[in-house]
């Protein structure tokens, strides 16, 4: 899926993984396959609106050792800042 | 996977997907009704027995002709369902078996219901490394697991 696109923060460039839109299991399979060439140690944020995303971005980091540095839950949108293991 | 219900086939399949995309090894043990989701929709091949040919008349041939377990009425609650699942982006049965298959999630299909339905392996769909097993396979790998569900 061709929904990720980089981003210029203050503290790093870190990489918009946009998991708007869709509904589970397909935050987390598209948020798998995006990641996976990703460098160790790289941070990225995720954004999904699927209310699911909150608990299960949780579980996949703790399964997959990703480090999720922030989660930030609004009614509208989940956003994660996770790092990839190192 | 015991079930060709299309409602519990999704749900069967958001479980095996979601748990790849946590690296999870997932295989899915198709037997009985279940087999049918494993066939392609094509004509039926030469040299069956009138009956296992009545087999595949009647039964669903892939994830396109399958009915729900609950409000199906007649196909116009699957056509109302699959309406919903489109305007709310939810994936399609289709969908969730090109993300099993890009994800990793091995296919087995059991080998004493595709010989008493009277299906051909060269009658299932393609899908990477699907292999045709028994009930020995099967509790081998769940052996093995954490997880196992029947559906």
């Amino acid at each position: 899926m061709e929904t990720s696109q980089v981003v210029e923060t203050t503290q790093s460039t870190k990489r918009l993984i946009d998991l708007r839109g869709m509904k589970c299991p397909a935050p987390i399979v598209a948020l798998n396959n995006e990641t996976r060439q990703m460098a160790a140690g790289e941070l990225f944020e995720a954004v999904a609106d699927d209310p699911a995303f909150e608990l299960d971005v949780k579980a996949w980091c703790r399964r997959k050792g990703y480090e999720l540095l922030t989660l930030e839950v609004s009614p509208q949108e989940t956003r994660a800042v996770v790092r990839c293991p190192v | 996977m015991f079930s060709n219900d299309l409602d519990k086939l999704l749900a069967a399949f958001s479980i095996a997907t979601g748990a790849a995309a946590c690296g999870l090894k997932v295989s899915m043990f198709f037997t009985f009704w279940g087999t049918t989701l494993l066939r392609r929709e094509a004509p039926q091949t030469a040299g069956k027995r009138l009956v296992e040919r009545m087999f595949g008349w009647m039964l669903p041939a892939g994830p396109r002709q399958l009915s729900l377990s609950r409000m199906h009425m007649g196909g116009l609650g699957r056509a109302l369902i699959g309406r919903e699942m489109r305007r709310k982006g939810i994936p399609a049965l289709t969908e969730m078996i090109e993300m099993a298959k890009a994800s990793g999630v091995e296919i087995l299909a059991c080998s004493m219901s595709m010989d008493l339905m009277g299906i051909r392996r060269e009658e299932l769909l393609d899908y990477p490394n699907l292999r045709i097993c028994g009930a020995t396979q099967f509790v081998d790998m769940a052996a093995d697991g954490n997880v196992t569900l029947f559906v």
